[in-house]
């Protein structure tokens, strides 16, 4: 399996980049893979992926209907905050899998 | 997954020119899916597809429970035509399918059509279509766009790494 380090510390990641183990995810690591992502947190992006990784822990499926419903922000908004691919980039900088679903 | 040879798709234009259930989703799902993975997505909806983006219809839309053989009851029983003559048997099979669609967080028409234009997604009608069927602009919901011809259509459709995806 492969390693990166961000933050000074070493967590375990797959090809893609994402973590294959969320435990060792912290908010220091998250900036440091936003920064790769070419994003500066803010409180907004805390607060989603706050969000994304309570959804997560209690194994409901992530889609961007979640986000929409989740009362942090709306669609745009949460386009604007992660530009491009929000759900990946968001679920990547929040250390959990990249969602499987496909709404 | 992807060699560094490949070019990513960079755009899509996809057509949708069915009304039922299952066609506009098919079209709808693809186009918000390209929205997500930061792909540019057009979506055209003409002939009985303009259905899906008609006000008046667009919360109405069935499965066709004539004609297809690939409907079945629960159990896996093939589905009689017959049966699917019936008045009230579409409609309760549309129903069921939008309460299956429903326990998978998959949205409404028109929801859907709302995270599609909040991440940037564009959708069109066909203007020809639109004559034919006496629709006007204002028939049509909000989230759509603009009105087009083929011609236009195609204009939009340049650039390198475009596909046009006929549903």
């Amino acid at each position: 399996m492969a390693q990166k380090e961000f933050a000074g510390q070493m967590v375990d990641v797959n090809e893609e980049g994402y973590f294959t183990n969320p435990q060792q995810w912290n908010k220091e690591i998250a900036a440091a893979v936003a920064k790769e992502e070419g994003l500066e947190l803010s409180d907004k992006h805390y607060a989603i992926i706050e969000f994304l990784r309570n959804r997560f822990n209690s194994g409901e499926a992530l889609s961007i209907r979640s986000i929409n419903k989740s009362g942090i922000v709306d669609v745009k908004e949460f386009y604007a905050l992660f530009p491009g691919a929000p759900l990946k980039k968001s679920t990547k900088i929040a250390g959990i899998p990249k969602p499987s679903s496909c709404i | 997954m992807s060699s560094s040879n490949d070019k990513p798709l960079k755009k899509v234009c996809i057509i949708c020119a069915k009304g039922t259930i299952e066609d506009v989703y098919a079209a709808l799902v693809m186009t918000n899916g390209a929205v997500m993975e930061g792909i540019e997505a057009k979506l055209f909806f003409t002939f009985f597809g303009l259905d899906a983006i008609t006000k008046k219809q667009m919360k109405k839309l069935k499965t066709a429970t004539i004609g297809n053989p690939a409907l079945r009851m629960p159990g896996n029983i093939p589905f009689p035509t017959l049966l699917g003559a019936l008045p009230g048997v579409e409609a309760g099979v549309s129903a069921m399918m939008k309460s299956q669609m429903e326990q998978l967080d998959i949205p409404p028409v028109d929801e859907f059509m709302e995270l599609i234009t909040a991440g940037g997604g564009e959708i069109y009608a066909c203007k020809l279509a639109m004559d034919m069927f006496k629709l006007k602009r204002e028939d049509l919901c909000e989230h759509v766009s603009g009105v087009l011809t083929i011609g236009e259509f195609y204009e939009m459709a340049g650039g390198e790494g475009t596909q046009i995806i006929f549903t």
